[in-house]
C-alpha cells in the first residue's frame, strides 16, 4: 500500500513499469488519499490525473491478459508449449 | 468294498442336507470369512439381489448378495473383476450348493493398502502433520502458481483452461512429474521441492480419477512430508469427490477436484478485479468532482464577502451623492434661469415701451435727411429731400415749403 510520505503520494515511477499488484495498491492510495484527506488543489488534481491513468493501464492490462505458462525442467524455467487436442 | 446294510446312520436328502447345513453353519470360521477371486456368471435379475460366482484357479465359490447389501456397492461389478468378498457360508437346500452370501465387497489389495492408509494417517496425524494450526491461508490474488502433476493428462487441461478463465493475469509454473507408479512418489517429492524455489504464492498438487492403487503415490509417507514442509502452501486436488488421500490432510486445502484446486486458487477473478477497477475508478472520479465543487462553493462564498467590503458599495452610495447633488443643483439653476427670465420679461415690456417705433405705430413718423441720415426734430432742419418712416416702413418726400 502507498504509505509513502505526504509530499509524494504520487510514486515517480512511470506507469508502464508497474506491476498490475502495484497500480492497483497505488490507485487504491490515490482514492483514500483523495477522500479523506485535504491536498492543496493543485496536487488533488495531479493524484487524480495520475488515477486515471493507472485506472486506464490496469483496464488495459486485465483486457489484454493471457496466462503465461512455462515449465520447470530440472532448476530452470522455460516456455510450455501445450499439446492441442 | 461291500457296504453293510446295518450301518448305524439311515438319513433322508433332507435330513443330511439339514446336517451338512448345521455343520457349516455352526463352524465360525465360514460365519465371518473374507474370501479373493475373481468374478465370473455376473448376473442381476430383477429382484435386485446379486448373483455369481467367485473362482481362482483351482476352485469356485457361488455367491449371492442380497438386495440391501447390493446397495451399499462402492464398486461397480463386472466379470473378470479380482475382488475381496466378506460374509458367511449357508446351504441352499433345494439345490443342495453351498453359498457364500457376501455382504461386503472391495476391490483386491484395497483391504491391505487400507489397512496401511490407515495406519499412515494414525501415525502422521499423532505427529501433528494435519493439525489444523498448519494451514495456511491461500492467497487471494496468487501471482505465481505452481502445478504438480502429469504433464499430460486431462487434470492439467482442465486446471490451465480454469485459470485462463478466472485469472488470466497470473503466471503458471508447471513442475510436471509422474502421478503413479514407483517413480511417481520420489519424483512428486523433488517437484515439489524444485517448485518451492520458485517461490509460488500457492503450489496446486493434482491427479485425476483413477483407482485407489492409481492414487496410492499421494498416500506415500515420503510425499506427505514434502507437502508439509512446504513453504508455499498447498492446495490438493487428487482424484474425484470421494477419494480422500493423506496429501489432502496434510495439505493447506483440499480440494474435491483438479478444477476446483484451481478454482478455490483463484478466488479473486479477473471479474471481482473489473469490478475493483470500476469501483476505484467511479471513486475517483466522484472524490475530484467533489473537491472541485467544493472549492467552487469556498470560492463563491469569498466573491460574495468580498462584493461585501469592495468599494463597488461607496462608489455607489458616491454616485447616489452625486446624483442629489446634480439634482440639487439642476433646481436651483432652473430656479435662477425662471428668475432671470422674468426679469428678462419685465425689462423686455419696458425696453418695448421705449421702443420708437412703438410711437411709429400711434401715427408719428422719423424723418431723417436724405443726405446724410440726421433725423430731423426741427423745422430749421428740414429742406431738400427726406425721408420719413412710418410703422410698416419708408418713403421718400421733398420738402417744399416751410411754415
Amino acid at each position: 500500500m502507498a504509505k509513502t510520505p505526504k509530499t509524494s503520494k504520487t510514486s515517480e515511477v512511470s506507469i508502464e513499469n508497474l506491476t498490475y499488484e502495484e497500480a492497483m495498491a497505488e490507485l487504491e492510495g490515490i482514492v483514500e488519499s483523495l477522500e479523506s484527506e485535504q491536498n492543496p488543489l493543485e496536487d488533488s488534481m495531479k493524484l487524480f490525473e495520475r488515477g486515471q491513468a493507472l485506472v486506464a493501464y490496469c483496464s488495459a492490462l486485465l483486457e489484454s491478459a493471457q496466462l503465461k505458462v512455462q515449465k520447470l525442467v530440472g532448476e530452470t524455467v522455460s516456455p510450455f508449449e501445450e499439446e492441442s487436442e | 468294498m461291500q457296504p453293510t446294510l446295518f450301518s448305524s446312520i439311515h438319513l433322508t436328502v433332507s435330513q443330511l442336507t439339514f446336517h451338512i447345513r448345521k455343520q457349516l453353519e455352526n463352524d465360525p470360521t465360514l460365519q465371518d470369512v473374507w474370501v479373493e477371486g475373481e468374478i465370473s456368471n455376473l448376473s442381476r435379475p430383477a429382484s435386485g439381489h446379486i448373483y455369481f460366482t467367485l473362482k481362482d484357479k483351482n476352485a469356485s465359490l457361488k455367491c449371492m448378495m442380497w438386495k440391501q447389501d447390493a446397495a451399499r456397492l462402492r464398486v461397480a461389478l463386472q466379470d473378470g473383476m479380482a475382488i475381496e468378498a466378506h460374509g458367511r457360508i449357508t446351504v441352499y437346500e433345494p439345490q443342495g450348493t453351498y453359498q457364500l452370501a457376501v455382504n461386503i465387497i472391495q476391490p483386491k489389495g484395497e483391504g491391505t493398502l487400507f489397512q496401511e492408509f490407515l495406519r499412515l494417517k494414525a501415525m502422521l496425524e499423532a505427529e501433528g502433520l494435519f493439525d489444523i494450526d498448519r494451514k495456511r491461508p491461500i492467497p487471494e490474488l496468487p501471482r505465481k502458481i505452481g502445478i504438480i502433476t502429469s504433464g499430460t493428462g486431462a487434470a492439467l487441461r482442465d486446471m490451465l483452461n480454469t485459470l485462463r478463465r478466472r485469472l488470466p493475469l497470473a503466471q503458471v509454473i508447471l513442475a510436471p512429474s509422474p502421478v503413479q507408479g514407483v517413480d511417481a512418489p520420489p519424483a512428486l517429492v523433488k517437484a515439489i521441492q524444485l517448485l518451492n524455489y520458485q517461490l509460488p504464492d500457492v503450489i496446486l498438487l493434482a491427479r485425476g480419477g483413477g483407482s485407489i492403487e492409481d492414487l496410492w503415490a499421494f498416500n506415500d509417507e515420503r510425499v506427505v512430508r514434502a507437502v508439509a514442509d512446504s513453504k508455499a502452501p498447498i492446495i490438493c486436488g487428487v482424484g474425484h469427490e470421494t477419494d480422500f488421500t493423506l496429501c489432502d490432510f496434510a495439505a493447506d486445502l483440499r480440494a474435491p477436484t483438479p478444477t476446483a484446486a484451481a478454482e478455490l486458487a483463484t478466488q479473486t477473478t479477473v471479474d471481482d478485479l473489473q469490478d475493483l477497477l470500476s469501483s476505484h475508478s467511479s471513486r475517483l472520479s466522484f472524490s475530484i468532482l467533489s473537491l472541485v465543487a467544493e472549492q467552487k462553493t469556498f470560492v463563491s462564498a469569498l466573491r460574495s464577502r468580498l462584493k461585501y467590503v469592495s468599494p463597488e458599495r461607496r462608489i455607489q452610495s458616491d454616485y447616489q451623492n452625486l446624483d442629489e447633488l446634480s439634482r440639487r443643483a439642476f433646481s436651483a439653476l432652473t430656479h435662477r434661469i425662471q428668475l432671470q427670465s422674468n426679469h428678462l420679461n419685465g425689462i423686455s415690456k419696458r425696453l418695448l415701451s421705449l421702443n420708437p417705433e412703438g410711437i411709429l405705430s400711434r401715427g408719428y413718423a422719423i424723418i431723417t435727411r436724405k443726405d446724410n441720415g440726421t433725423v430731423i426734430s426741427t423745422v430749421s432742419e428740414a429742406k431738400g429731400e427726406i425721408n420719413v418712416r412710418v410703422s410698416d416702413g419708408e418713403f421718400e418726400a421733398i420738402v417744399n415749403r416751410k411754415s
